[in-house]
C-alpha cells in the first residue's frame, strides 16, 4: 500500500518529465483486491513449501497440556494431543485494543484489518505514534485520504528522535494532520455512520471532538502468550510485557522449549531476525552447528512516505553508552536528483552517521531518511557489522549519480557547526 | 660591503635615423622585458644611498638581482622617463619583484617587514600559478578547488570544442552536462512512465494513452544543468579560483597557450599542472557519420524528439540510452558488433539485454553499420543505415530517424600539446600513463579522470583521486588513491550494479577450484502485483574461501 501511495507521488513527478497525465483518484477496491490476492499467493506459497519439505501443517489453536504434550483445536472443535521432543513458540503479536477507551472494541479498527477493507476507510483518524501508525497515515494520505494521526508523546519511541521529527514533518508537508500531546477518551457512532471521538488536549486539559469515518489503533502490539496455558509448560514469561523469556540460544527455562521471533523478550520485533534465528536454532536442534543469532546491528527501515533506514545506535544511544566528548556525529542534508525536475521538496532528506571520535572513528550507528531507504541502508548494514571505520567510509568511492553516495560523502560533523547542506560541484 | 651580487645590464643605444616615438616605444618594450623576464630587477644609481640598501636587503636574502644602474647607461634619462610613465615614480631605485612593481626603498622595506616580499620571493611565485588545472569536469574542479582551500593560487581552463553536430555546453565537464545528470534524469524520466502503468494496478484510475514530451523532458533537465553550471563557477569564485573558459595548450615548459572563443591567445605559466581533460565520443569512420549521426554530447539537448532510433554499441552509454528511449515510448534497435557491456560480468549484461529485449528493445547482434544516408532532412530526418554481419557475407538496411552512435570515447590528450614538454601518452589509445600518485613522465605534470591509462572511467574516481593529488601535492599528505573495489552502476531499465570482481576475472585471479558463486533469482514484490511487469530479481556473490570478493545485485 506504501507502494500504491508513492506511485500517486510518480504520477505528479511524470508530468515534470514530459508525461502528458492529468491528476488522478484512487481507487481503494482496484488496490485492495490486488494486495489480498497477492497475500492469498503468499499463503498458499506457504502451504506448497511446507509440503514440499514434509512438514506437517495443522491449523488448528494450540496450548500447552504438559511440557512435552500440546492439546490443538480445530476449527470444528476436534481436540487432538500432539507430543514433541522439542517445542518452539513463534505465535507472534497482535495489535493492542486500548480497551479502557469506550467504543474502542466496537467501532475502532487495527492493522489486522485495514489491509483487508473491501471499501476505502475514507476520512481516517490514526492513533499512535508507532512505526505502524506512521506507516499507516503515511500511505492512507498518499492515496488521498484525509488522515489525522493522533500522538499522546512522541514519534517512533525508541528511534532517533531527531530522525523521528524529520520522518513527521515531511508527513506534515504532504498533508497529514498530527494532534500533538493527545489521547482518545471515547469513541461513538453518529446516525450518519460517521465516528465522533473525543480526545483531551494533555497539555490544556480541554477536550476536542472530531468526526471520521474510521478510527486506526496502532498504539502497540501484545504477545500471543495468554491462551497459551504456558504455566502448564512451566514456561516463564515478563509479567510486564507478557513475552516469554529466552537466553541467547532462544530457550525459555524450559530447556527443551523455544521460543523465537515478536513472541521473544528483548528481541527486535523484526521479520527477518526472526527467520534468521529460526534457521540457526534447527540447524543447532540438528546438531549442524552452534551458530548462535546476533542481534546487534540489525538493520531497519520505516517505510513512510520519506523512508526511514537506520542500523546501529542512535544519537542518543551512543551519547548515553559513550559520553558525547567521545562521539563524533557527521551530516547531511541532500536533494535527492531525482527531486530537482520534479521539483519536489527535499527539506527533510537528511543523512547522519554516529561514529566514535577516537581514531578509526568506528561506526556506531547510521541513519538515512529519503527515498529507497531500505535499499540503501541493507548495503551499509554490511560494512558496519564488519566493524566499519570512517577512515573507511571516507576512502569508499560512491556510485553517481544516487542519493547512497551521499553517505559515502559525509564530511561535516555537527561539533563543527558548519552547514551541512551538500551543494553540487 | 660586498657588492650585491648581480648582473648589469646595458642597453644598447638607439640606432641614428630612427623617429623619437619608435625608439621611445622600442625603449619602453625593452624595460619591460627586463622587468618580465627577472625574477628582482632593480633600476637604480650607483652613487644613490637608498638603491644601495635595497641592494644590500636582497644580497642579504640571497636573492639574485637584475641591476640597471641609470647613470651608467647612456640614455638613462630616458629610462628614467618611460619608467616613471610606467610606473608613475620618478624616482630611483625603482624595484621590481616577479613582474610586481614594489615602488622605491621604503616601500620595500616595508613588504619585507610586512611578508609581502618573501611571499613573492618563493620558488613558485616565478610562475602565474602555482597550479593550473587544463579540464574544468569532475576530477579537474575538485583537484583546483581542494588546491585552493589549501592556500594555492590556482587556474582552471575548460573549453568545449563543439560536437560536429554543433553542441557545446557549460562549465562542470562531461558528467554534469553530457553524462550520468541529464542520464539518470532521462532514465527517471522511462522509469516513471513504467510506474505510470504499474499505477494502474495499484488502483490508479487513467484510461487514456499517456504520451511522453520530449521537449518538456529536456528543458526541464537543461534548466537545471544551467543551475550546475552556475553552482560551479559560482564555488570556483568563492574559492579564488581564476577560470578561464579557453582551449589551452602547452606552447614550452611551464607555460601554456589559452585561446578564447574569438581566438584571443593568453600565456600562463604555473609551478604544477593537472590534465584533466576528459574524453569525447567516438565516431566510426565511415561514410556519414559525422554529418548524420549523433553521439551522448548531442542527444540530451536535441531539440526535437530522436524518433525512431538505431544505438550503434552495448557499451553502457548505449544501453542506457537506448533503454530511456524505448522506456519513453520509442522505437529503438541496438546493433551490437560483439558482447554487451564489455568488461562487466557476461551474465549479468546477458541478463541487462534480455530484460531489455523483454520490454521492446530490438537487438541486432554481430553487425557494424558501414554506411548512414540521408534519406530526407528534417527535425528528425530519415536516415538509411546498412550494416554488415560479422560473420558472414549478409547485410541488412533499415530506415531510422536517428542514430545514436556509442561505440566508445578519445581521449582529449593529441591535440594540447604534450609533445611540447615531452609528455608520454599511450600512442595508440591517447590515454597517459600515471605512477600510482598520478604523475606524468614529466614531474610537474600529473594527470585525473577519464584520460589516465589504467584506470576506471567515473565521476566519483576522479573527484576522489583529484582531492588527495591536491592534498598530497600542497598539504604534504601521503594518501593516495586506491582505486579497488569501486562500486558501479548501469543504469538500464532494471538496473545492474556491481562492486569487485566479475566471475570471469575471479577465475582468472583466482582459479575457479577455488571459487564458490551463489545466486538467486526471484520477483520484487512490487512486480508481483502487475502480471505483466516482470522483474527478475538476480543476485551472484562469489566467494573465496570464505572471503567475499564480489557482489553483484539486482
Amino acid at each position: 500500500m506504501h507502494q500504491a501511495a508513492l506511485l500517486g507521488g510518480m504520477i505528479r513527478d511524470a508530468t515534470h518529465y514530459g508525461w502528458a497525465i492529468q491528476p488522478v483518484l484512487h481507487d481503494w477496491g482496484t488496490m485492495a483486491e490486488a494486495v489480498q490476492n497477492h497475500v492469498k499467493s503468499l499463503n498458499w506459497g506457504h502451504r506448497v513449501q511446507l509440503q514440499d519439505r514434509k512438514v506437517k501443517y495443522f491449523n488448528v489453536k494450540a496450548s500447552f497440556v504438559n511440557e512435552h504434550t500440546v492439546c490443538s483445536v480445530a476449527k470444528d472443535g476436534k481436540e487432538t494431543l500432539l507430543s514433541a521432543e522439542h517445542i518452539v513458540i513463534a505465535t507472534g503479536g497482535r495489535p493492542r485494543y486500548p480497551t479502557h477507551i469506550e467504543g474502542a472494541l466496537e467501532y475502532g479498527i487495527t492493522s489486522d484489518d485495514i489491509f483487508w477493507l473491501k471499501e476505502s476507510p475514507g476520512k481516517t483518524l490514526v492513533v499512535g505514534a508507532s512505526y505502524v501508525a506512521l506507516e499507516c497515515a503515511g500511505f492512507l494520505t498518499g492515496l488521498g485520504l484525509d488522515t489525522t494521526v493522533m500522538i499522546r508523546s512522541i514519534p517512533l519511541r525508541g528511534f532517533d528522535q531527531q530522525m523521528s521529527s524529520l520522518v513527521t514533518e515531511y508527513m506534515a508537508s504532504q498533508g497529514t494532520q498530527f494532534l500533538r500531546g493527545c489521547t482518545p477518551s471515547r469513541v461513538r457512532r453518529l446516525p450518519d455512520g460517521q465516528l465522533q471521538v473525543t480526545w483531551e488536549d494533555l497539555t490544556s486539559g480541554k477536550e476536542d471532538v472530531g468526526t471520521f469515518n474510521t478510527v486506526l489503533w496502532a498504539t502497540g502490539r501484545i504477545p500471543e502468550t495468554r491462551s497459551l496455558n504456558l504455566e502448564k509448560a512451566g514456561v516463564k514469561i515478563n509479567p510486564n510485557s507478557q513475552k516469554i523469556l529466552v537466553d541467547a540460544q532462544e530457550t525459555t527455562s524450559v530447556p527443551h522449549i523455544y521460543a523465537i521471533g515478536d513472541v521473544a523478550e528483548g528481541r527486535p520485533e523484526l521479520t527477518p531476525t526472526a527467520v534468521m534465528a529460526g534457521k540457526l536454532l534447527a540447524r543447532r536442534l540438528c546438531g549442524q552447528s552452534s551458530d548462535v543469532m546476533d542481534y546487534d546491528n540489525v538493520p531497519t527501515t520505516v517505510f513512510t512516505p520519506l523512508e526511514y533506514g537506520c542500523v546501529g545506535l542512535s544519537e542518543e544511544e551512543a551519547v548515553a553508552r559513550h559520553g558525547e566528548e567521545h562521539v563524533e556525529v557527521y551530516h547531511a542534508y541532500y536533494k535527492p536528483l531525482e527531486f530537482t525536475v520534479a521539483q519536489r521538496d527535499a527539506s527533510q532528506c537528511y543523512i547522519k552517521m554516529v561514529c566514535l571520535r577516537k581514531p578509526p572513528q568506528l561506526v556506531l550507528g547510521l541513519h538515512f531518511l529519503g527515498p529507497n531507504a531500505g535499499e540503501v541502508t541493507q548495503g551499509f548494514a554490511l560494512g558496519i557489522k564488519c566493524g566499519a571505520s570512517y577512515v573507511q567510509l571516507m576512502q569508499t568511492v560512491g556510485i553517481h549519480p544516487t542519493c547512497a553516495e551521499e553517505v559515502a560523502k559525509l564530511r561535516i560533523s555537527k561539533r563543527s557547526g558548519l552547514d551541512p547542506t551538500v551543494t553540487g560541484c | 660591503m660586498s657588492s650585491p651580487p648581480g648582473r648589469r645590464a646595458r642597453l644598447s643605444s638607439p640606432g641614428t635615423g630612427r623617429s623619437s616615438s619608435e625608439a621611445r616605444e622600442e625603449l619602453r618594450r625593452r624595460l619591460l622585458g627586463l622587468i618580465e623576464s627577472n625574477r628582482v630587477m632593480i633600476f637604480s644609481k650607483s652613487y644613490c644611498p637608498h638603491s644601495a640598501r635595497v641592494k644590500e636587503l636582497f644580497s642579504s636574502l640571497g636573492v639574485e638581482c637584475n641591476i640597471l644602474e641609470l647613470d651608467r647607461v647612456d640614455d638613462g634619462a630616458n629610462v628614467q622617463e618611460v619608467l616613471s610613465e610606467i610606473t608613475n615614480q620618478k624616482t630611483v631605485p625603482n624595484i621590481f619583484v616577479n613582474k610586481v612593481h614594489m615602488g622605491g626603498c621604503d616601500q620595500t622595506f616595508q613588504a619585507h617587514q610586512s611578508g609581502l616580499l618573501q611571499k613573492l620571493l618563493q620558488e613558485d611565485a616565478a610562475y602565474d600559478y602555482d597550479l593550473i588545472v587544463i579540464g574544468g569536469g569532475s576530477g579537474g574542479l575538485a583537484c583546483a578547488q581542494e588546491a585552493a582551500i589549501l592556500g594555492k593560487k590556482v587556474m582552471v581552463l575548460d573549453f568545449v570544442v563543439p560536437s560536429p553536430q554543433g553542441m557545446s555546453w557549460g562549465l562542470g565537464g562531461t558528467c554534469v552536462n553530457v553524462g550520468c545528470v541529464p542520464k539518470k534524469l532521462m532514465h527517471q524520466a522511462a522509469l516513471l512512465g513504467q510506474a505510470l502503468s504499474d499505477a494502474r494496478k495499484f488502483g490508479w484510475e487513467y484510461s487514456q494513452q499517456v504520451r511522453h514530451n520530449w521537449e518538456t523532458m529536456t528543458e526541464a533537465i537543461q534548466n537545471y544543468i544551467g543551475s550546475l553550471n552556475w553552482g560551479c563557477r559560482l564555488s570556483l569564485r568563492e574559492k579564488a579560483v581564476a577560470y578561464v573558459n579557453s582551449y589551452g595548450e602547452f606552447v614550452e615548459h611551464h607555460k601554456i597557450k589559452a585561446t578564447n572563443r574569438k581566438g584571443q591567445e593568453t600565456y600562463y605559466t604555473a609551478a604544477k599542472f593537472v590534465l584533466a581533460t576528459g574524453e569525447r565520443p567516438r565516431y566510426l569512420g565511415i561514410q556519414g557519420d559525422k554529418e548524420y549521426c549523433i553521439t551522448s554530447d548531442d542527444l540530451f539537448s536535441l531539440p526535437y524528439c530522436p524518433g525512431k532510433t538505431l544505438v550503434v554499441g552495448a557499451s553502457y552509454v548505449g544501453l542506457e540510452c537506448a533503454g530511456f528511449l524505448a522506456g519513453i515510448g520509442l522505437d529503438v534497435t541496438v546493433m551490437v558488433r560483439s558482447v554487451l557491456l564489455r568488461g562487466f560480468d557476461q551474465e549479468m549484461a546477458e541478463k541487462v539485454g534480455s530484460y531489455m529485449e523483454q520490454h521492446g528493445v530490438k537487438f541486432l547482434r554481430k553487425f557494424v553499420p558501414v554506411m548512414v544516408q540521408q534519406l530526407e532532412k528534417g527535425s528528425p530526418g530519415k536516415l538509411k543505415v546498412v550494416a554488415k554481419s560479422t560473420e558472414g557475407p549478409e547485410a541488412i538496411e533499415e530506415v531510422y530517424n536517428t542514430v545514436l552512435l556509442a561505440i566508445g570515447r578519445d581521449s582529449c590528450t593529441r591535440k594540447i600539446g604534450l609533445e611540447k614538454i615531452g609528455v608520454k601518452i599511450n600512442e595508440k589509445s591517447g590515454k597517459i600513463p600515471v605512477n600510482d600518485v598520478e604523475q606524468t613522465n614529466v614531474p610537474y605534470v600529473y594527470a585525473v579522470g577519464d584520460i589516465l591509462e589504467g584506470k576506471l572511467e567515473l565521476t566519483p574516481v576522479a573527484i576522489q583521486a583529484g582531492k588527495l593529488l591536491a592534498r598530497r601535492l600542497f598539504a604534504g599528505h601521503l594518501e593516495k588513491c586506491d582505486y579497488v573495489n569501486v562500486p558501479t552502476t548501469v543504469f538500464a531499465p532494471l538496473e545492474y550494479g556491481c562492486c569487485g570482481l566479475s566471475e570471469e576475472k575471479a577465475i582468472e585471479v583466482y582459479k575457479k577450484e577455488n571459487l564458490e558463486t551463489f545466486f538467486a533469482s526471484g520477483m520484487h514484490i512490487a512486480a508481483k502485483m502487475c502480471p505483466f511487469f516482470y522483474k527478475q530479481v538476480y543476485s551472484i556473490v562469489l566467494v573465496l574461501g570464505g572471503l567475499t570478493v564480489s557482489q553483484s545485485q539486482f
